[in-house]
């Protein structure tokens, strides 16, 4: 075991490889960030179709649900990969590949904490707003979300711990992440126990700080 | 969009073929890493559970490191930093035997041992404290009470998360293309090379995974009612060991 060839490659890793922050377009956190973001919005649609009266609008969120959480990540990172230049007739850079598939991917699990955390909130709150006169739109918005919303906090950041590992996979397309960022320094340096074991305690420290962070917000 | 639609790739030529080859590794794979994640999760997940703290220390280091580091990271270092290690004739063999496959299933099945082990630790807490106790005063020792009383009554309740970490385990095989296991996505990738036809290949793949994950699903919901525990004792209550 010789670290020095993580001191010497320390702020490519982490500059570079985690925060996003060189040459490359690349970063986990600049990956994970705006992933979480956009696929919570998306995902409140969803988990809000899934709940919705009209079978047009549940059906299709149940089976966008179902689908994605049947499907390897890699798989859904591929069919982005290989379909949008089809689509658009142009291909896109990595970095919007894999934030579109990260996105689309996320929604459908984030879209069941959405689910599970209104339904968390007691069936009373929803009448008695009903009954101050708000319209169905108003009640969800103003009175349900919110309070869902405390509740979710804890499934969210669990949801983001994964979502942070899970980056490590836009790797496979060439997104410079910090597993690629690892790679590229092992392919000089070829001393992958070192490297990899350096990354695996920094996404260590990410998820279990966080994972502390989940469980304190749990008890509050 | 100018595509045109070609799914005759799928049964001409090689195609099929490989879609056939990729899906037998993947089970294969998935079936050998279920193994090792299972022994592992039940074994570290007793021992968090036991009274004993140098015992709980140890299962609790495996766990929240195994766990808490994306797959991928630990493909590539059972890939490219474990063998290494090992002694020179080992390496050998293993070189000559698929060292890609075998170090996907210890990546894969240690990784999913660590999230099996959390599975099986809130089924044995599941079940109420006087189980063990009740067992340890018709005279087995802690050992036996684990492995004749507490263990079984857990597995039976832990069917459905278990089965939920099952295939997770099953989709996350696909990260093991990345250090060359032809499985199904790599499977669908060589095709998609060959025949510059994404969709079809990529249809193929996806309606492979969908089909193995509901048929297991459904099979599972069939072994959850057979082995369902009469009166459900340990339902809704919660007893810490």
């Amino acid at each position: 075991m010789n670290l020095q060839v993580v001191f010497n490659n320390f702020a490519f890793l982490i500059l570079q490889g985690f925060f996003g922050i060189g040459k490359f377009a690349g970063g986990t956190l600049r990956l994970a960030i705006p992933a979480i973001i956009l696929g919570f919005i998306l995902g409140v649609f969803i988990g809000l179709g899934r709940l919705a009266r009209s079978r047009w609008i549940s059906t299709p969120a149940t089976i966008y649900v179902e689908f994605f959480r049947g499907v390897p990540l890699v798989m859904v990172i591929f069919w982005f990969w290989f379909i949008i230049p089809t689509l658009l007739g142009k291909s896109l850079p990595e970095y919007s590949v894999a934030l579109t598939a990260f996105v689309v991917f996320e929604a459908a699990y984030l879209g069941e904490i959405v689910r599970a955390g209104v339904q968390s909130v007691p069936r009373g709150q929803m009448e008695a707003a009903t009954a101050t006169g708000l319209a169905r739109a108003q009640v969800m918005r103003h009175v349900i979300l919110p309070q869902a919303l405390r509740n979710m906090i804890p499934a969210l950041v669990t949801q983001f711990i994964v979502l942070l590992k899970d980056t490590s996979l836009a790797s496979i397309i060439g997104y410079v992440e910090l597993t690629k960022a690892a790679q590229i320094v092992n392919n000089r340096e070829i001393r992958p126990f070192e490297l990899y074991l350096f990354i695996a305690v920094i996404y260590w420290l990410c998820s279990f700080g966080m994972s502390l962070i989940a469980s304190r917000l749990q008890r509050e | 969009m100018n595509y045109h639609f070609n799914w005759s790739v799928l049964w001409s030529g090689q195609s099929g073929a490989w879609l056939l080859q990729g899906l037998v590794t993947t089970v294969e794979l998935s079936v050998l890493a279920w193994l090792l994640a299972l022994i592992l999760g039940v074994i570290s997940g007793a021992l968090r559970t036991v009274a004993i703290p140098p015992l709980r220390w140890p299962a609790a280091f495996y766990v929240e490191f195994f766990r808490n580091v994306p797959l991928l990271v630990w493909m590539f270092f059972w890939y490219f930093a474990v063998p290494p290690l090992l002694p020179e004739p080992l390496r050998e063999w293993l070189f000559d035997h698929g060292a890609e496959f075998w170090a996907g299933v210890c990546a894969l099945g240690v990784y999913h041992g660590a999230r099996f082990s959390e599975v099986i630790r809130s089924g044995i807490q599941s079940i109420p404290k006087t189980q063990f106790e009740a067992a340890v005063s018709t005279g087995l020792t802690m050992a036996q009470a684990y492995r004749l009383i507490v263990i079984p009554i857990a597995l039976r309740l832990i069917i459905p998360p278990a089965t939920n970490e099952s295939l997770n385990l099953l989709k996350n095989s696909s990260v093991a293309l990345t250090i060359g296991v032809a499985e199904l996505t790599f499977q669908t990738r060589q095709i998609e090379t060959y025949t510059a036809k994404a969709f079809e290949a990529l249809t193929a793949g996806t309606l492979i995974y969908l089909i193995l994950c509901l048929a297991i699903a459904a099979i599972m919901a069939r072994v959850e009612r057979r082995f369902a525990i009469p009166g459900m004792i340990a339902q809704g209550q919660t007893g810490e060991f």
